[in-house]
């Protein structure tokens, strides 16, 4: 199968401004692909590039492997939902749905066919007439998405639909847009800042930040094996400690950090003498009594200053000597007493040791 | 203008200007300035043509063009069609020396009359302007600060309604009202405070209420407009504050309104200036206005470039009376023309 | 700012005062025009009489003029609306650095006096039809008619301004993604969303039109418009004739107004169903009660 987008060294500059730097990327035909970033990290203007409304100032974006320089938006096999959908107030439902298949010349009785059969398809036959005004929220979502499907594009892309929606209805429309894509089989690109989003529906997620596509990979991936200080500390919850990586063996490294030596995997090849972040999740770290270390972890002391229970588990915020907070999630087991002071530990498999980039 | 200088400059200007604007574009396109689309890929080459087109003969043909040709024709002497740009047609300044002097050559008495009705002209109508604004302004400050949406319906259209009959029956209706077999003059000789009718007319009281009159709107639009926009805690504010009435418009209500009073101001004045219709129905038989006497150039006199010279003199009043307004008021155009 | 008794009784006094100006002159107009005698009265009534509206409807000069002023308002709105509108789309358009040039010289018009207007027209399409040969344009209505466009489109484009300000962007996106070329995109959602601006931008073009008198006396040569018969009815002389018109006027202001708020009524109560049923449709959502989608 041929892939549905390709991105060659994409630059997209606004003056001074890089908004995209570099972008090198393959998304495969019938992928959920998801670009996941804070807003301002250059994720709307690379959507808004693989649709046409810009062109990359350097590289290339191929869709279905067609180059597609100077092909406006409207000539591309690609359908855009706007972040505030775009309904188009004048129109009734049937009407938006069918908007597409109109300035294509599709005869009027064949037009009318599909957009019935779309109605039924997003639950909405009882609405055809209605103005977009009348609609629910989640139904205006689903207007959008029929409008964009009426065109059968080859890929759909999505810009933060979901943002304007409640969470009760977000997390709806979430399983709602999965099994959309699953049915279609066509390739969808989502752009959203909501890790919660990309995690659940996408099958791989590009992470961005300033401009910059960090990691590529599967939700997993992105979440257990953070490749840059960046992502480890965007996807999730994660604490981070600084130091100096003192010895290297088997993939696992040391680190000299204020709160004592503390090891960890080391998967981009650190050299001892390096600066280094070692990163810790919340859920991998363990409260026990001062002077209790358990042998297998490494750590350090702690005072609990607030205890947050929550049943199944507890979320513990702790001060440590250098001042430093540290976020600990632990069973339901033992509920620290916030002033209490504990040791944290952890597995240093569960410790993550990142290069310290110059630019974080 | 000579008809071959004068084709040109008529399709010159234009082409020039549009010229100006291709240069503009690939301009800004190469510093990186622009980018997206440019104009006739965003808009098609069909809406493309029609925008450039239709602006196009609005901003040249109808607005600017005429414009100096007008002024042009008053830097002409009077000439038969003939000799319409021949030797005699020549740069002169003599329709503007007649409006001083009241002669095209000589320089030794003045034009009294022409400039008695230009200055009284002006001087009445910032009179008329002020006298609007103090009548309207706490209209307006009711309207947009405290009446019901109830009875702000039924005060905008009262108000409206006398706007849409037109200026010559606005101003007739000042002509029944006040004429000496008219009811104001009936009520008083009536009541027996007067033995005989007041000639309101012949006295220009008919005239300066007329103008008044007619453009009362045009005062209290724009300042219900500006007034409406403030918040309306601002005011609670300035009052709990203890700030006496009259310091809390001072200070706080009009500093806001300053746009909408500008706005109004510059239009009454300029309509008041250029009134043609009141002077015609109100004005006695001595009555100077500045107005009729530019009309009187072309159709009466049939001195075009004459009267050509009395209009601009009459345009650089206003334009300078605006500026004047902007600069009092520190103010952009933009802000008073919404 | 009313708050003593003292202060609202001299408000309302003020207001009073306000109306009786503002709508008095009409009024004693509009009595005039059904009282018998020749010179318009208001008191004592004498007779009254519909004598004024029928020897206003036979004065042939009149109706003329009626019919040219009504031929020139349309032609006024076929001409100002579509440039008002290219003017204001293209203030969105135009590069930044000459936007306020722009708008200096489109909203002159606005603050120049109408007789300046008028004259300048004549007398640029003077040398100009006389220039190119072109003399048959020198035609009184297609004069008052360019004359009026220049600050009639003003006013239209600064009404379609306010309104195209507010159109968002990602619609015009929205059709181009979706297939639509520019022209189409123009046609199929610029103008619908600004046909409300449209509407009253045609309307005030017609009656700033209907009423002109300063442009048009200069612009007109020798045909005549309603304003311009008018204005000589009223040099020759008062007659309640002219009281009648303005009775007219007035009645068909009136009754126009109260259709468009009687419309506007139905309207608002149109569009405060449609948001009652979504929020309705929205209550049913959240609750779990809508269609679920078919698979």
């Amino acid at each position: 199968m041929a892939a549905a987008v390709e991105l060659e060294g994409v630059n997209v500059t606004f003056g001074d401004f890089v908004a995209v730097r570099d972008a090198n990327l393959t998304i495969e035909a019938g992928e959920f692909f998801s670009f996941l970033g804070p807003s301002g990290c250059g994720k709307t203007t690379l959507l808004r590039t693989i649709s046409g409304f810009i062109e990359p100032t350097r590289g290339q974006v191929r869709i279905g492997g067609k180059d597609m320089v100077g092909i406006g938006p409207n000539k591309r096999p690609t359908a855009l939902i706007f972040q505030n959908l775009a309904l188009f107030p004048m129109m009734s439902v049937a009407d938006n749905i069918g908007y597409g298949l109109r300035v294509r010349g599709v005869p009027k009785h064949e037009r009318d066919e599909k957009v019935k059969n779309l109605l039924i398809q997003v639950a909405l036959s009882e609405h055809g007439h209605k103005k977009v005004s009348e609609l629910s929220g989640g139904q205006k979502q689903r207007v959008a998405i029929a409008r964009a499907l009426a065109v059968e594009p080859s890929v759909l892309l999505l810009d933060e639909p979901l943002s304007a929606l409640d969470l009760k209805l977000r997390q709806h429309m979430r399983a709602e847009l999965r099994a959309i894509q699953k049915r279609v089989g066509i390739t969808f690109i989502y752009i959203t800042h909501d890790q919660g989003e990309a995690l659940t529906m996408s099958d791989r997620i590009a992470v961005m930040n300033a401009g910059v596509i960090e990691q590529v990979g599967n939700g997993r991936s992105v979440y257990a094996e953070p490749r840059t200080p960046f992502v480890a500390a965007f996807v999730g919850e994660n604490n981070q400690i600084r130091g100096r990586v003192t010895a290297v063996a088997d993939g696992m490294a040391t680190l000299d950090t204020p709160l004592g030596a503390l090891s960890g995997r080391n998967p981009v090849g650190l050299k001892a003498g390096e600066e280094a972040l070692l990163f810790v999740r919340p859920e991998a770290l363990s409260l026990v009594p001062t002077g209790t270390p358990n042998g297998s972890t490494v750590g350090f002391d702690g005072e609990a200053l607030d205890v947050a229970y929550e049943g199944s588990v507890t979320h513990v915020t702790l001060r440590v000597r250098t001042g430093q907070k540290i976020t600990a999630t632990v069973g339901g087991g033992v509920v620290p007493v916030s002033g209490e002071t504990l040791h944290i530990g952890f597995k240093p498999q569960d410790g993550l040791l990142l290069a310290r980039a110059a630019s974080h | 203008m000579g008809a071959t200088g004068g084709l040109t400059l008529v399709f010159g200007l234009p082409l020039a200007v549009a010229l100006f604007f291709f240069g503009l574009a690939a301009y800004e396109r190469r510093m990186g300035l622009a980018t997206g689309p440019g104009f006739f890929q965003r808009n098609g080459l069909a809406v493309g043509l029609y925008l450039v087109l239709a602006v196009g003969f609005w901003v040249f043909f109808v607005i600017v063009l005429p414009q100096f040709s007008m002024v042009d024709m008053s830097f002409r002497p009077k000439l038969p069609p003939a000799q319409m740009g021949g030797p005699k047609d020549v740069f002169t300044l003599e329709n503007y020396r007649y409006f001083l002097f009241g002669s095209t050559t000589s320089t030794s008495s003045w034009n009294w009359t022409h400039l008695k009705a230009f200055v009284l002209t002006i001087g009445v109508s910032i009179a008329i302007t002020l006298f609007n604004f103090a009548l309207c302004y706490p209209i307006a400050f009711h309207m947009a600060q405290s009446a019901g949406a109830a009875r702000l319906r039924i005060l905008l259209l009262l108000l409206i309604i006398p706007y849409w009959v037109n200026e010559i029956l606005r101003a007739f209706a000042f002509r029944v009202l006040l004429s000496s077999g008219g009811i104001i003059n009936k009520l008083l000789l009536g009541a027996g405070v007067i033995g005989e009718p007041i000639d309101f007319l012949g006295a220009d009281v008919g005239l300066y209420m007329g103008l008044s009159y007619a453009y009362l709107l045009m005062m209290v639009f724009p300042l219900y407009s500006a007034i409406e926009s403030l918040d309306k805690n601002q005011i609670e504010a300035a009052r709990d504050l203890g700030a006496p009435w009259w310091h809390i418009h001072l200070f706080v209500v009009m500093p806001h309104a300053k746009p909408g009073i500008a706005s109004g101001c510059t239009l009454v004045f300029m309509l008041c200036a250029g009134a043609l219709a009141a002077p015609l129905v109100l004005a006695g038989p001595r009555t100077l206005w500045f107005t009729p006497i530019v009309y009187d150039r072309f159709y009466q006199a049939f001195n075009w470039p004459q009267g050509a010279a009395y209009a601009f003199i009459l345009l650089v009043t206003c334009v300078v009376f605006v500026l004047l307004v902007l600069k009092m008021f520190r103010l952009s155009l933009g802000e008073i023309t919404r | 700012m009313t708050s003593g008794p003292l202060q609202r009784i001299l408000f309302a006094v003020y207001i009073a005062v306000f109306f009786l100006y503002l709508l008095g002159p009409l009024m004693v107009m509009g009595v005039s025009a059904f009282n018998t005698p020749q010179y318009p009265q208001v008191w004592p009534i004498e007779g009254l009489t519909l004598d004024w509206f029928s020897q206003l409807f036979a004065d042939q000069d009149m109706m003329y003029g009626l019919r040219t002023s009504l031929w020139i308002g349309v032609l006024v709105v076929a001409i100002s609306v579509p440039i008002g509108l290219a003017g204001a789309i293209v203030m969105t358009q135009i590069q930044p650095r000459v936007r306020s040039a722009y708008y200096l010289v489109v909203v002159s018009p606005v603050l120049t006096p109408g007789i300046i207007i008028g004259i300048s027209t004549v007398v640029f399409w003077r040398e100009f039809t006389t220039m190119t040969g072109t003399r048959f344009l020198y035609d009184g209505i297609i004069l008052t008619v360019i004359g009026q466009s220049s600050f009639i489109s003003a006013y239209c484009m600064l009404i379609i301004l306010a309104r195209l300000q507010r159109f968002d962007q990602a619609q015009q996106e929205a059709a181009l993604d979706l297939g639509a070329s520019y022209p189409q995109v123009f046609r199929h959602i610029l103008l619908p969303f600004l046909q409300p601006a449209l509407f009253s931008a045609a309307v005030l073009a017609f009656l700033s039109s209907f009423e002109n008198y300063n442009t048009t006396t200069f612009a007109i040569l020798s045909e005549k418009t309603l304003t311009t018969v008018l204005a000589g009815r009223v040099r020759q002389g008062s007659t309640p004739a002219i009281s009648a018109l303005a009775v007219i006027i007035v009645a068909v202001t009136i009754v126009g107004a109260i259709a468009y708020e009687l419309w506007k009524r139905r309207a608002d109560a149109a569009a405060e169903r449609r948001l009652r049923a979504a929020q309705a449709a929205e209550e049913s959502e959240l609750s779990g009660t809508a269609a679920p989608m078919a698979a």
